[in-house]
């Protein structure tokens, strides 16, 4: 576990902080969220406080801390999507998997996230579970897709 | 040079054999939004289909050609005929088409159109770009999308790719910055800052060392002209970098890309490879003696890093906070050295300005703002998708007789994302052009157009733009982050009907101060959603503060659902949706609605169909 985390953060040169986006980035992808671990390791290989650390990730709102579900669901809430009822589809999504944007279900189903704009705005509104984008969502077709989910 | 002299032969016989392929051609759409409307099934199934029916096809991958709400594109070139696009496809119509288009040569499908080289009716088929959303547009920058293999360069120099990076080469840096003068090309990103000015400030700003930054950060919610252009023509976007590198001398040059647009990387990836390989870019470019490199930095997610000095910050591996400026990027930026940012369109459009000539650009568009624009059309309107109109179009034009209005009645136009305003149809004669936007009280912007109509409540649009602002203020400076915090607990109070007629007059008062106090243009421009919605739909904010009413039935607290008992048949269909358990009634009968226990999440409201009228049954009151 610690090794491959090692072995993303050994690519970067050390103490060269440019990177540091690059790095969290690249943890996350292998790890699906920043590990405590992670950032004890990145802090030592680029020789900055883990505050600073924190600091940065906790700026971008691509970074999670928590370990994320089996399937992510991502709510696109761009101006398009709500427009085009965005808000009620999270808030009937909430009610179905009974989580909060930056949560994850108790039986690590799910975790939910929303996101400010997918670029689909044409096909409003969409969302995202894993890598499909699912486009001219309603609350009722929400549920069917949901389902195929496990 | 020789080398490239013969490879673009080489490419121009490529594309001419391919539209003379003795094989049929199939083209898919796989832009996101294509994949997005299923495209990436169809190409599988597509693969199948020729597979069992033993037909010899060349399949290619191409871009978005604009019209999302016709996606997913399938174009099939038989032998001896022209390419030609069918629209919507799925997979009962493709199952019909394959067979009856390529064995039979006669489909009961109709092809929407044609791309052949001209524009007369071939075969009874008419011309694609005569489509009532293709027709009225001037695509110079989208010029490729949709048209040609994005992965594959000699399509793009098949096309004319590169003839702009030859005569930049043979003009020299100040003839280049010269003839993108004369062409009057103004920062797409949405300032409309002149190019030329930007290029010469870097180009005489001292210092050895000098960076280019491409801007793909596309933040505005509601936008998508960059991912388009980035996935359906990304050597466009490169050959534009190479010659503004070249005119303010920089050898390192960054894409600053959002994350979210996987598909955008991945072929930008792939193109800077293939330039690579052909010595388009590196340590001596077409034996200039100019090297460059191109790095991709992947954004991490915040909407301010769309101003430069955040943006510069971020690419440091920083918070994305901005700086007081002077010092401008263009002598002090990236790492302290001279540094030009440009936004994705304007890089993209500069290879046509080279090859075609900055007068001939300047033809285009009105007195100020010249050339053409990309224009995402979204919202409420039945034609949605990625259009380019020249400068100075108006509204109405773009709206009603591109986009084919709306399908209730118009209500208000939104350009410029949450930076800009939104606009009643009072203004829909006006010429879109960045000082008539301005003027107005909105902005350019990027290019985002959201269509809104009756349907839509102007508050909760505000609302939704300042909660927007709010959560993306990096919080440097008080009045963006306080300001915008206020400003989005007033609209809190109004859209839930706690609000007083002196709290609009505060607002007001805060956007004002927010405007001229903060230290960047995300708080500068923040409460334009608000000042614009309190100007053209004050009436819209005074029922929501004095009957407690939305007029459109969107704002939550002020909206409750009911079921209309003569009306329902009892079908139960909303019992099944309802996630609360909130409705309940036997079949054949009208059914309850416990309000205790509904959400108002919408879910009956959208199923029910009875008298095929969808939501007749139950309204919201």
């Amino acid at each position: 576990m610690a090794g491959s985390i090692v072995s993303i953060i050994g690519k970067y040169t050390p103490r060269d902080k440019s990177n540091l986006i690059a790095i969290l980035q690249n943890v996350q992808k292998k790890k699906g969220y920043i590990t405590p671990e992670a950032v004890d390791s990145i802090a030592n290989h680029l020789s900055i406080s883990r505050s600073q650390i924190f600091g940065v990730a906790s700026f971008y709102s691509q970074f999670k801390f928590y370990p994320p579900g089996r399937n992510s669901i991502k709510i696109c809430l761009g101006t398009a999507c709500h427009v085009q009822g965005g808000d009620f589809l999270l808030n009937a999504l909430k009610s179905e998997i009974g989580i909060s944007p930056n949560e994850t279900t108790a039986d690590g189903r799910f975790d939910l996230e929303r996101v400010a704009c997918l670029g689909c705005c044409a096909l409003a509104p969409v969302v995202m579970v894993n890598d499909a984008i699912f486009s001219n969502m309603s609350v009722v077709k929400l549920k069917e897709i949901l389902n195929q989910y496990e | 040079m020789n080398d490239f002299l013969t490879l673009r032969d080489k490419a121009i016989t490529e594309w001419q054999e391919l539209q003379q392929s003795p094989d049929p051609v199939i083209y898919i759409g796989m832009g996101s939004c294509g994949l997005a409307s299923g495209a990436g099934a169809i190409w599988q199934l597509t693969n199948e289909l020729l597979h069992q029916h033993k037909l010899n096809v060349n399949m290619l991958k191409v871009g978005c050609i604009g019209p999302c709400y016709l996606e997913p594109f399938v174009d099939i070139q038989k032998p001896g005929s022209p390419r030609v696009s069918f629209n919507n496809v799925n997979e009962q119509k493709l199952r019909k088409l394959i067979p009856e288009y390529l064995l039979n040569g006669k489909s009961g499908i109709r092809p929407l159109g044609h791309l052949g080289d001209s524009r007369e009716t071939l075969d009874g088929i008419k011309s694609l770009w005569d489509q009532p959303m293709l027709k009225l547009q001037e695509r110079i920058v989208l010029r490729n999308c949709g048209i040609v293999d994005p992965e594959n360069i000699m399509h793009y120099i098949g096309r004319s790719g590169f003839a702009g990076l030859l005569k930049s080469l043979d003009l020299g840096p100040d003839g280049v910055i010269e003839e993108v003068k004369t062409a009057g090309l103004r920062g797409r990103g949405g300032a409309g800052f002149p190019t030329w000015k930007k290029w010469q400030l870097c180009h005489d700003a001292a210092g050895s060392e000098k960076y280019l930054i491409c801007n793909a950060d596309e933040g505005d919610p509601g936008a998508f002209m960059n991912r388009s252009l980035m996935e359906g023509d990304p050597f466009s976007l490169l050959e534009g970098m190479i010659i503004a590198a070249y005119a303010i001398q920089a050898h390192h040059a960054h894409i600053y890309v959002r994350a979210e647009y996987p598909l955008a990387i991945e072929r930008l990836k792939i193109a800077i490879t293939q330039l690579q390989k052909h010595g388009l870019l590196g340590k001596n470019i077409l034996n200039s003696g100019f090297a460059l490199e191109v790095h991709i930095k992947e954004g991490a997610g915040a909407f301010v890093c769309g101003e430069e000095t955040a943006l510069i910050a971020s690419v440091e591996g920083e918070r994305g906070m901005p700086r007081s400026r002077p010092p401008y990027p263009a002598s002090s930026g990236l790492h302290g050295c001279p540094t030009n940012i440009n936004n994705v369109e304007t890089l993209a459009t500069v290879p046509t300005i080279m090859r075609e000539g900055g007068k001939w650009f300047a033809g285009y568009g009105s007195e100020k703002s010249k050339g053409t624009k990309t224009f995402a059309l979204v919202g409420k309107i039945r034609r949605t998708g990625l259009i380019e109109v020249p400068m100075g179009t108006s509204l109405r034009e773009i709206i009603f007789d591109i986009g084919g209005g709306t399908r209730k009645e118009f209500k208000a136009v939104q350009t410029g994302g949450p930076s800009g305003g939104c606009l009643s149809k009072e203004f829909l004669d006006l010429p879109v052009d960045y000082e008539s936007l301005t003027g107005a009280g909105s902005i350019m912007g990027s290019g985002g157009l959201i269509i809104m109509d009756e349907d839509t409540c102007m508050v909760d649009v505000a609302q939704y733009f300042l909660r927007f602002t709010s959560a993306e203020s990096c919080g440097k400076c008080t009045p963006c982050r306080i300001g915008t915090k206020r400003m989005v607990e007033i609209l809190e109070k109004i859209t839930s009907g706690n609000a007083e007629m002196s709290d609009i007059q505060t607002l007001e008062d805060i956007s004002r101060t927010v405007k001229e106090g903060s230290l960047c243009g995300l708080g500068q421009t923040a409460p334009n959603p608000v000042l614009t919605t309190l100007k053209y739909f004050r009436n819209e904010y005074e029922a929501h503060v004095d009957q407690h009413r939305c007029p459109a039935a969107v704002c939550r607290d002020l909206v409750e659902y009911r079921v209309i008992e003569d009306k329902c048949t009892g079908c139960q269909r909303c019992v099944d949706v309802c996630p609360t358990g909130a409705i309940t009634g036997p079949r054949s009968e009208p059914h309850f609605l416990d309000l205790s226990k509904c959400i108002k999440c919408r879910a009956c409201y959208e199923i029910c169909r009875f008298d095929a009228i969808a939501g007749d049954a139950i309204i919201i009151e």
